[in-house]
């Protein structure tokens, strides 16, 4: 069955259109992620959905009941803030009792539930403190465990991670997904993090300009993205995008030139796309690949080289002035201006056409 | 600062001495001034002998003091409760961006940019039972008109009117400041856990505002002890002492009676009040453990 449901939601500050026309439709137990930049309108979205917000238009139903004329608490939602909100002057036991106790739980029923969130959340030894007396990772679990305490049918996390340091963080992620093998609840995370959205959540909602631009699982966004911003904006570094031209051929994938004179031959079918019209061609970095200069490959300047330590990226510029990026090994000589070969791995490329739709290789297959 | 040479910290002295020099000179001198006036027998004109405790002694046995220190305590348990309650209010119904609130806001401010006297003016007006406002009220409606200032269990009432009108800028404002201090992301956690309105106040709210309430009812408590000008111009501590307060009973006695050490020794004691009240602030404000 269904878990949320969100169909044709909009939502305007004044003159200012927030969302236009959302919707969407999440699985029992599903973990979404709503990825995208500041002011795409994710969180937004998120606070519609827990009533801090109202709707202009649309309809919000959760488990099939329609929750968007309904106040906050009564939606059946909990909601891990971004900067946690706890009350700052109630103990941490305190903080998890408060929304059971106005719901009317009986004493004996709250005082178990904390007791196994605590347990869970390993914070039994805090349970007396004020929040003030925590550190951040354990305030995170404290509004985790004000979250869970409420049973609730759907968590929603509002940049769970953000306030957390670099190793705090992927900690948290793993445990937040330990922690959601165990409720028997959805979850919708919004994030700015690729990275989180991509090993948390079962399909990304990516957003952008107040739309949903592509809801599919993490691989399939990475793989397929529906459009040049999805392309740009997932995966790190970013896909090259750079502008080509189609090349009239007998062939049924498209064969296009590069600006300074390269031509790849892709996997993308060629129907429906007119010669000389102007398209984008969008590359991985691991789909460039650093050669020696000889053979008819494109060749390109170093501008930067950044060591992982397992692979290496080459930031080059391209005769014509195109900023390419590419993936060498661990042990990479390539330095800073130094003159390298590419070679562009054509079955891997995407084309994007004028209005930012994307064009994929076909299937193996084919 | 630790490790300064003797050149540095004279340099340092340099910069501070100015200040300390007005800060003697006008709060310290005259407080220990009064510390040894209130141990001696001395009029306006210079005339000194030391007394020992003599007027803290008379002090205690005098009923005028007694009942000057009694309508104190009444007018400061009539007035501070009933402003801080009045000003939170205000706060918590005027604590939104709206023009109007803005607007109600300076209105409710602006009765404490008056003087003293404008404000028993006003309230002379009001309450004066000959075509005093309340009285054109009452007689409108076929009642007798009441004489609030010359009664002597209405004038207590009265003063602390007066007084509640006229202070309620200064803790509305500081309740105000206090609730936009409070993250609004609190009440949204809030509204998610089913609180409502009272809920709300009493566990989110007002928990939140302890150290204002603190704060207002500490101020208020010390202001009050110290009530003068509105007794003098209004009742003038009458009828027969029933609304006379302590600053008023060491005014008569200085510049009435020239009894400068004896009314040096009710001030003493005064401080010693206003004191134990600042100090009780300090211990009920500290700062719990975890906030």
């Amino acid at each position: 069955m269904a878990s949320l449901e969100l169909s044709n939601v909009r939502k305007a500050y004044g003159a200012t259109p927030v969302l236009d026309d959302v919707s969407l439709t999440m699985a029992a137990r599903e973990f979404v992620a709503f990825l995208g930049p500041s002011g795409s309108g994710k969180s937004t979205l998120l606070r519609i959905i827990a009533g801090l917000e109202t709707a202009d238009a649309g309809e919000v139903r959760l488990d099939g009941r329609r929750i968007d004329t309904l106040a906050p608490g009564d939606r059946g939602v909990a909601m891990v803030f971004q900067h946690y909100a706890l009350y700052p002057h109630m103990s941490v036991r305190e903080n998890m009792a408060f929304g059971l106790r106005n719901a009317g739980v009986p004493r004996q029923e709250i005082a178990a539930r904390i007791d196994e969130a605590a347990r869970v959340l390993e914070i039994e030894t805090q349970l007396d403190k004020k929040p003030g007396q925590l550190s951040g990772g354990q305030r995170q679990r404290v509004a985790i465990g004000r979250a869970i305490v409420k049973q609730p049918r759907l968590f929603l996390l509002d940049e769970p991670l953000s306030n957390l340091d670099a190793a705090l963080r992927t900690r948290t992620r793993v445990e937040l997904a330990q922690l959601r093998q165990r409720v028997d609840a959805a979850v919708i995370m919004v994030t700015h993090d690729q990275a989180e959205a991509m090993t948390l959540a079962d399909r990304i909602v990516v957003m952008h300009d107040r739309a949903i631009q592509q809801i599919g699982a993490p691989m399939e966004i990475y793989g397929r993205p529906a459009n040049a911003f999805v392309a740009r904006f997932v995966g790190s570094p970013a896909m090259t995008l750079a502008p080509v031209s189609l090349l009239a051929d007998e062939s049924a994938f498209a064969a296009v030139r590069l600006g300074e004179g390269a031509r790849i031959e892709t996997r993308v079918p060629r129907d429906g796309l007119a010669v000389g019209a102007p398209l984008e061609l969008g590359v991985r970095p691991e789909n460039v690949q650093v050669v020696e200069t000889s053979g008819g490959v494109p060749e390109a300047k170093v501008e930067l080289v950044e060591r992982l330590g397992d692979r290496t990226f080459v930031y080059a510029r391209l005769a014509d002035g195109l900023s390419i990026t590419a993936e060498d090994a661990g042990g990479s000589r390539v330095r800073i201006g130094d003159t390298i070969g590419l070679r562009i791995d054509g079955a891997a490329v995407h084309l994007f056409t004028p209005d930012g739709r994307a064009r994929h290789a076909a299937a193996a297959a084919a | 600062m630790t490790a300064g040479r003797p050149a540095r910290r004279l340099e340092g002295l340099a910069f501070v001495t100015p200040f300390l020099i007005v800060y003697l000179v006008i709060l310290i001198y005259p407080l220990l001034m009064g510390f040894v006036l209130s141990f001696q027998r001395a009029d306006l004109f210079g005339a000194r002998t030391f007394v020992g405790i003599d007027n803290y002694a008379r002090l205690a046995a005098d009923p005028v003091f007694h009942q000057a220190l009694g309508n104190t305590f009444k007018l400061t348990l009539l007035i501070v409760p009933a402003l801080t309650v009045i000003t939170l209010a205000l706060a918590l119904a005027l604590n939104r961006p709206t023009r109007g609130a803005a607007w109600l806001r300076g209105l409710f401010f602006s009765s404490s940019v008056l003087s003293v006297t404008i404000v028993t003016l006003i309230w002379r007006f009001v309450l004066t039972p000959d075509a005093g406002l309340v009285a054109e009220i009452l007689q409108a409606i076929g009642a007798e008109p009441i004489p609030f200032l010359s009664d002597r269990n209405l004038a207590i009432p009265a003063l602390a009117v007066t007084t509640i009108w006229w202070s309620i800028g200064l803790p509305m404002m500081l309740f105000l400041a206090g609730l936009q201090q409070i993250p609004e992301d609190i009440y949204e956690a809030a509204a998610l856990d089913r609180a409502g309105r009272w809920t709300r106040f009493w566990r989110i709210t007002l928990p939140s505002l302890r150290r204002t309430v603190i704060l207002v009812v500490m101020l208020q408590t010390a202001a009050q002890l110290q009530l003068f000008g509105q007794a003098q111009l209004l009742t003038a501590g009458g009828p027969s002492g029933a609304s006379r307060p302590v600053v008023l009973f060491i005014y008569e006695a200085s510049f009435v009676r020239w009894e400068l050490g004896y009314a040096a020794a009710a001030a003493e004691i005064l401080f010693m009040l206003v004191l134990l009240v600042t100090l009780a602030q300090y211990w009920a404000a500290r700062p719990r453990e975890g906030e």
